[in-house]
């Protein structure tokens, strides 16, 4: 019966589709060519997605890899991790007795490193780049992105900021080692540490390509989704994916260039001797020339990118769950439109909540009231997502394939780290919880974990469009189950050592007779994370393997999807469809509309039947 | 690529909406993401100048611009303003010939575009010449730099002192600036008189009448005559380093994008004299897209201008 459906749906695009006479201007394109134009500086939006996604899987484990070793570090100080020493070499300091221990710059590097990674190569290139160049040209029926040249360029920048950003982990004194965030003075004064010499040299340069890749995968993304929709694709038509990238994208072109701003300004600091986030430091007991800057106005250069960026992190995430969640409950979205508003009311907020990372660093209390007021206000359409997914699964006829279960622990993660967002948007809380492992937890849930499942549905879930096979699904759930447990066994107890104010990124806690019963604690956190760890590796074998012996693909929609990727070959060509472009008559969520049939959904290029009303949902 | 066909759709099927099949705001991709490339610009440098006033509110006074830029090519100081003045009437004038440019490639005459735009790189050329020669006079004839800035102003007034230590009669009023000149440094260009900073003195003395620092700048002495510290003899002081870091800061940062758009508008107008846009058929949309560029470089000097000119 399938089959059968596939052939009728490829009738319909044949009869009634579109011919924008396609084939016909771009027969025998210069690029796609040969190997190298086709595989490595393409300009198909379909192999660029697959870059992102493997530059990012390389990107997570590194990056997860990193995050290992600092808490086998963390949980079991007197173990030995001498065995380290062929990788990390002058890292791991071996003392008389043999007992290898990492070096405390290292671990700050690490720490570092492990944030900067996770949050700008995985979770913001590996996702969002990934998803939008495969799905925006797939599911609005447009032959490829708007200016699949600059589309290419987006890559390039990402790679050659992936390349000095690995170069800066070779450095003699080491990566960058100040936090993430970067703030000075660390940042700012190349004898401040170890890592704020070359280290930051090329974390700030590799950075400033990313914002270049970002923008220019940014500018695409918005221009393709306003101008290359099929036609009948109306902004209501569109399926949530879609708004979630292009809203991301949105936020990320506003957002991105004033990181920029500070990057440019910290450059003058670090290379000219300006000081503009400068102001009375010591070093050695020197006192340094720089006065008259603020390191407050860094961080609000900083935070007014870096709190958007939680969204342009999660919203990807929140699309394609919404999207996967509709096609394996086989039931349509529930609240459509207030799934949209919620995600333009989210990033509307996220511009002006920057502040509330910034409440301890001595910003006027009067202001923080009103950034913990519109923070709090974020719950709103937070809540009327998190509504929406369980109305969509409630009675729904759920397949629990890998995809739904990774759609259904984002929804989980969501809700948990969520709600300890509500505390920590609190300026008068935050007193006690800043900087603790509360906030670790906090934030590692909400946008790590939650992000990271929502990239795994999206990946479980469009493998077959990617690859032409399927991933196997008794590793994926394998891998769903233990990530799921193992990702609550690492951060649910971290909750309790910050509530007891264990702080963040600190090296060791010997010396704290406050938090020294924690040890056990610790401990089980350092070895579930090593089991989640592990069951990742799973994925990526998994992942590889599947690549080229994954079960093969025999129908063009496996899912009984209604979206219009999933109308193209199996085997992805150039142009995406062979012949006439789709013509969009309905919405992306007409499942189940019809008890009486056998089918029971309706693509989106299906035209009405007789008796059928149309809506523009 | 797809969009030349959605192009001609446009052409064919006026009233464009957003129902799909057509790009709703009947315009390429290629002028949709200059725009949007502009808007991402502006937030750059909304930051910086986000920096600028937060620093410059920060500190406790700030030069005067009417006294930092008032020299003028062989017209010496005490023209507040002109130079500034010259300079943004050529680059807005220049946005004058680039709209006259775009209009000739809507009139499809190629040699009136290519002249327009000429007149255009002219004026970019000149606003370019106009900031180098602004540069070199704060830098090499005022001292300042993105370290040192010798543009302080006075809160709180007084008098000066003479060679003796003397009270003269020349006043010290609150909020005006003044320049630390440097020994030995001739004062043609200078601001205002010297009256008789010594051109005697030497680097690392004090004198009853000033102190000369290790760098050779002369910091003026005189006596508080009103206020909390009435009585107490004081020395000029170098103004607020940000100043300086600023203004080289974001006049460069704007200037840098003047030079990229005098890069692309004689590339662009190379391929326009050289037939290119004729035989692909599109048009002078690429003379289009810069002219928006250059608009928006014009437009972001408005603000530059009004921060450190006018404020």
């Amino acid at each position: 019966m399938a089959s059968q459906v596939a052939v009728e749906q490829d009738a319909i695009i044949r009869e009634e589709g579109y011919d924008d006479h396609f084939h016909e201007h771009h027969h025998g394109d210069k690029y796609q060519s040969n190997f190298i134009t086709t595989y490595i500086f393409s300009q198909d939006h379909k192999i660029i997605a697959r870059q992102f996604l493997i530059t990012g899987i390389f990107w997570a484990i590194v990056g997860s890899a990193m995050s290992i070793i600092f808490r086998m570090q963390l949980g079991f100080p007197e173990e030995s991790l001498a065995w380290l020493k062929p990788i990390l070499g002058k890292w791991i300091t071996i003392s008389a007795d043999g007992v290898g221990t990492l070096a405390p710059e290292f671990y700050y590097a690490l720490v570092t490193m492990h944030g900067t990674i996770i949050v700008f190569f995985v979770l913001t290139a590996g996702l969002s780049g990934t998803f939008s160049n495969l799905l925006i040209p797939l599911q609005l029926g447009a032959r490829d992105m708007a200016s699949p040249f600059l589309n290419m360029l987006s890559y390039w920048f990402f790679f050659l900021a992936s390349i000095v950003m690995f170069f800066s982990l070779f450095l003699n004194t080491g990566p960058f080692s100040g936090g993430w965030t970067a703030y000075p003075p660390l940042s700012a004064l190349p004898q401040a540490s170890t890592g704020s010499g070359a280290g930051m040299t090329l974390w700030i340069v590799s950075l400033v390509f990313f914002v270049v890749s970002v923008l220019l995968g940014g500018i695409n993304y918005i221009t393709t989704v306003l101008n290359l929709r099929t036609k009948g694709m109306s902004l209501w038509r569109m399926p949530l994916t879609i708004w979630a990238f292009f809203i991301t994208a949105i936020i990320g072109l506003l957002s991105f260039p004033v990181l920029a701003s500070g990057f440019f300004l910290l450059m003058f600091d670090r290379g000219l001797g300006t000081s503009f986030f400068l102001s009375e430091i010591y070093i050695a007991g020197e006192a340094l020339p720089q006065v008259g800057g603020s390191p407050i106005l860094y961080q609000h250069l900083f935070w007014f990118l870096g709190h958007p960026e939680v969204y342009i992190i999660i919203l990807p995430a929140m699309g394609i769950v919404s999207e996967v969640m509709s096609v394996h409950a086989r039931k349509p979205i529930f609240g459509y439109r207030a799934m949209v508003y919620s995600i333009l009311a989210i990033a509307f907020l996220s511009f002006i909540v920057w502040a509330h990372h910034m409440f301890m660093a001595g910003v006027n209390p009067f202001i923080s009231n009103f950034f913990v007021i519109f923070t709090l206000i974020i719950a709103v359409p937070s809540a009327v997502k998190v509504f929406n997914w369980i109305s969509t699964l409630y009675k729904g006829n759920l397949r629990l394939n890998t995809p739904m279960l990774f759609a259904i622990g984002f929804v989980s993660m969501f809700i948990s780290g969520g709600l300890t967002g509500i505390f920590l948007g609190n300026s008068a809380i935050d007193i006690v919880m800043h900087d603790t492992y509360f906030v670790v937890a906090h934030f590692h849930i909400v946008m790590g974990v939650a992000a990271f499942f929502g990239m795994f549905a999206g990946v479980y879930n469009w493998f077959p469009k990617m690859f032409g096979r399927f991933m196997n699904e008794t590793l994926g759930k394998i891998h769903f189950w233990m990530t799921m447990i193992g990702a609550y066994a690492i951060f649910w107890p971290m909750h309790y050592l910050g509530m007891a104010g264990v702080p963040r990124r600190y090296y060791s806690f010997d010396t704290f007779d406050a938090f020294s019963h924690f040890d056990g604690t610790n401990k089980f956190i350092t070895i579930a994370a090593i089991i989640t760890f592990g069951a990742q590796l799973l994925f990526v074998v998994n992942f590889f393997y599947s690549i080229w012996y994954g079960k093969k693909m025999t129908t063009k929609n496996p899912w009984q999807s209604t979206t219009l990727e999933w109308t193209t070959p199996i085997k992805g060509i150039h142009g995406n469809w062979p012949g006439k472009l789709p013509v969009v008559h309905r919405w992306a969520y007409d499942y189940s509309k019809d008890e009486t049939s056998d089918v029971d959904f309706i693509p989106q290029h299906h035209p009405l039947t007789e008796n059928e009303v149309r809506t523009e949902h | 690529m797809a969009t030349e066909t959605l192009e001609q759709q446009v052409a064919n099927e006026p009233g464009a909406d957003w129902s799909g099949g057509k790009p709703p705001f009947k315009a390429s991709y290629g002028k949709l993401m200059m725009w949007y490339f502009l808007l991402s610009d502006a937030f750059t440098f909304a930051g910086f100048l986000i920096a600028y006033g937060a620093l410059r509110f920060s500190m406790p006074s700030w030069p005067v611009p009417d006294f930092v830029f008032q020299t003028f090519p062989f017209l010496g100081s005490h023209n507040p303003l002109l130079f500034v003045t010259l300079m943004t009437f050529v680059l807005l004038f220049s946005s004058f010939t680039m709209m006259r440019a775009v209009q000739e490639g809507h009139r499809e005459n190629k040699n009136g575009v290519v002249l327009w735009m000429f007149l255009t790189i002219l004026g970019g050329a000149a606003f370019l010449g106009c900031q180098a020669w602004e540069w070199t006079t704060l830098i090499g004839h005022e001292n300042m730099s993105v370290t040192t800035n010798p543009f302080g102003t006075h809160t709180e007034g007084g008098v000066y002192l003479d060679a003796e230590g003397n009270e003269t009669s020349e006043l010290v009023v609150a909020g005006e600036s003044y320049l630390l000149h440097t020994v030995g440094a001739g004062h043609d260009e200078g601001h205002g008189d010297d009256h008789g900073a010594g051109h005697a003195m030497e680097a690392g003395n004090d004198y009853p009448n000033a102190y000369v620092d290790e760098r050779g700048f002369i910091h003026r002495k005189y006596k508080v005559t009103e206020g909390p510290d009435a009585g107490m003899i004081k020395k000029e002081e170098f103004g607020p380093k940000a100043f300086g870091a600023l203004f080289f800061f974001i006049t460069g940062f704007h200037g840098f994008h003047v030079l990229s758009g005098v890069a692309f508008l004689l590339i662009i107008m190379i391929n326009v004299a050289s037939g290119l846009y004729v035989r692909r058929r599109n048009g002078y949309e690429m003379v289009e897209k810069i002219g928006l560029y250059w608009h928006f470089v014009d437009l972001v000097w408005v603000f530059v201008f009004l921060v450190f000119y006018l404020l």
